[in-house]
């Protein structure tokens, strides 16, 4: 099997190691000033969409990003690890935080039907909202089968073998093409972008759209209420013996 | 060509999620890059936290010289960082190349010191080298195929290096070398050295610079050094008995030897400078965590006035180095006249004052700054010799007076 064109989609979010803040008004947490950087799972697909170019299975890699203006950092960066081309697709800065995922897997059907991939990747879920829920949505609107959490794929004739990493284990199940799947942490170790691919990157093409001129509508359907931080970690009990721990524990409901 | 991880990204997320970054504070070297210097520190930092810092204390005690390490850099272009593309290297501004060490020096400042050594090398034979010369050495160092060291000081000459005795007898085809050369970074485990001889009168006008490949017979090596730091980079004595080195291998003139090593060294106090920035900088970071976590008098530590005033001390100092640093790359690369007294005051400033903030930084840990298991000591180790090699600070003090004085 060779010759595949792949798309996969990554996110700008804030980076893992920064101290998260809640904004005071209490519906979001704070972005302005802090580093950002891309989502840990989406270095993920896109190492693996790398590594299927450098084993001739994959043609051509098209990254495609919706966010703000600064989501084209992001994008340079899978440029510079090997992607070949770019796909901005712009959201008014601040509206952002409110893009949820079906307006996402929304934008993506629509950049299916324009570039005609034969496989979609994308991270299992986001550090920001933790939804797992883009790969689902999109899976369902294109009818394509979906091989959700990877953490092996292999290509064979016309589908891929894929090892999904689920609650009771390892599940292993085999998807035809064209397909959607999304990347777990432990399906390959991310490439450095080296200086020489960055600057390269800097040549490749990124194309600039908008949700209006996809037609899609990306009014959020879902309304944040409020966000707090999680409670303060409270002191335990110490016991004195396993009996003792039981009974607590049974006391408390937990058993 | 890519570059594989040695170390995988699950354990690094486990050995940074106890850490959180200052990195979006007034203290953060992003400050006053464009997107293009921020794609080239970041690719350097993650190189740095993944494949240096696991490793910066281990390295240090065992004194092993992280070759493999030090060549998968060169896949990521850290080889030829100012050398021409038509030899493999990226023609980078001084100035990215400061973004860069810095970034690099976090990890590890030994390391990353020791690839600024290699860079400095090879920008010297890119510049000052005829074609041959550039064909035949500089591609090979771009790519760390082969590795490079620097030859000038000797056990009688430091400071005043242009009082250097090894000397180079013209013979035919050939220069005849004898001599010896101290406190070579990277001897015994290097390809390639450029070695500053005499091959004419007293003074700098009679100095030379050969390429010399380290396998030519009669190189022989001292015993390895035993420093207080920069232990993974082996510092040795090389001796050259009546070693032949063909006549192309003369790098730029005879008597331009002199010009050719102060001019490799102006670019080499930036990079020195740029490793201090990296070691106070990680100091800090680190510090600012551990007087958050550390609890005396039932308080965390820097709910002290004095802490947090001493902390504000060390930003500042940290950034107004980096700033002076900055500088002068930017100013090197517009080779300005006062670029060489701007260089000698950048290496001044940032050694000294950054040398300090690794000290404070170790103070504020209290005990524990005193304990190897706590990277903070070998910061403090490591950024110690940058006060001296590369021109020592009193020479610093030299060169600036020079060019005041020259206004008079």
């Amino acid at each position: 099997m060779s010759g595949l064109r792949v798309l996969v989609g990554c996110k700008r979010v804030i980076d893992y190691a920064v101290k998260i803040r809640v904004r005071p008004d209490s519906l979001g947490v704070v972005t302005d000033g802090v580093k950002h950087s891309m989502n840990p799972f989406d270095e993920n697909a896109i190492e693996e969409a790398v590594r299927m170019k450098q084993k001739k299975v994959v043609k051509e890699i098209v990254v495609a990003s919706c966010g703000p203006s600064q989501s084209q950092e992001t994008i340079r960066t899978a440029l510079a690890m090997g992607a070949d081309r770019g796909i901005h697709v712009e959201v008014p800065a601040g509206t952002d935080a409110n893009l949820q995922p079906l307006a996402v897997a929304k934008i993506f059907s629509k950049l299916v039907e324009k570039e005609k991939p034969d496989l979609v990747i994308l991270g299992k879920q986001a550090i920001d909202d933790d939804a797992n829920q883009t790969t689902q949505l999109l899976a369902g609107m294109l009818d394509w089968p979906q091989g959700t959490m990877a953490s092996v794929v292999n290509a064979s004739d016309g589908s891929l073998t894929i090892t999904r990493e689920i609650d009771g284990g390892l599940e292993d199940i085999s998807v035809s093409l064209p397909a959607v799947i999304s990347a777990d942490l432990r399906l390959n170790e991310p490439r450095y972008a080296t200086l020489p691919n960055i600057m390269k990157a800097k040549k490749k093409k990124i194309e600039k759209m908008t949700p209006d001129k996809l037609g899609v509508d990306i009014t959020p359907r879902l309304k944040i209420l409020n966000v707090v931080d999680p409670p303060v970690r409270q002191a335990g009990d110490k016991v004195p013996d396993v009996t003792t721990l039981v009974e607590k524990l049974k006391e408390k409901g937990h058993l | 060509m890519f570059c594989l991880r040695s170390c995988s990204r699950s354990s690094l997320f486990k050995l940074l999620s106890n850490s959180r970054s200052i990195s979006s504070s007034c203290v953060d070297p992003n400050v006053g890059l464009t997107t293009d210097e921020i794609e080239y520190r970041d690719a350097a930092l993650n190189f740095a936290k993944t494949e240096l810092a696991p490793n910066m204390q281990t390295w240090d005690l065992t004194e092993e010289f992280p070759v493999d390490t030090i060549k998968r850099s060169a896949d990521l272009g850290f080889g030829g960082l100012f050398v021409s593309p038509d030899y493999g290297g990226l023609s980078l501004p001084r100035h990215d190349g400061s973004v860069i060490f810095e970034a690099l020096s976090q990890g590890c400042v030994t390391t990353a010191s020791y690839i600024t050594i290699h860079n400095m090398v090879n920008a010297m034979i890119d510049t000052f080298g005829t074609e041959a010369q550039k064909e035949k050495y500089c591609t090979d160092l771009s790519s760390m195929e082969k590795l490079a060291s620097y030859c000038l000081t000797e056990p009688g000459s430091g400071s005043d290096a242009a009082a250097l005795v090894t000397n180079a007898k013209k013979e035919g085809s050939k220069y005849i070398v004898n001599g010896s050369k101290a406190f070579i970074s990277g001897a015994g485990a290097t390809d390639l050295l450029v070695v500053m001889t005499r091959t004419g009168g007293k003074g700098p006008k009679g100095v030379s610079a050969l390429i010399i490949d380290t396998d030519t017979p009669g190189i022989s090596y001292g015993q390895k050094e035993k420093k207080i730091g920069w232990n993974n980079q082996p510092t040795c004595v090389v001796n050259f008995d009546d070693v032949e080195v063909p006549c192309e291998n003369l790098l730029g003139a005879e008597g331009q030897g002199f010009n050719l090593a102060m001019h490799g060294l102006n670019g080499g106090r930036i990079n020195i400078a740029s490793c201090s920035l990296g070691a106070a900088q990680q100091c800090l970071e680190d510090v600012v965590q551990y007087t958050h976590d550390r609890k005396a008098f039932n308080q965390p530590l820097n709910a002290n006035q004095h802490v947090q005033f001493k902390l504000a001390e060390m930003a500042t100092e940290i950034t107004t180095a980096r700033l002076i640093v900055r500088q002068a790359a930017r100013s090197l690369d517009a080779k300005e006249p006062n670029a060489v007294a701007l260089c000698a005051m950048c290496k001044l400033y940032a050694t000294e004052r950054l040398f300090k903030v690794c000290d404070d930084a170790l103070q504020l840990h209290g005990g524990y700054g005193y304990l190897k298991s706590y990277p903070v000591q070998q910061f403090w180790r490591d950024s110690r010799v940058h006060r001296i090699l590369e021109g020592t600070s009193e020479v610093m003090h030299m060169l600036v007076a020079r060019d005041l004085l020259k206004h008079l």
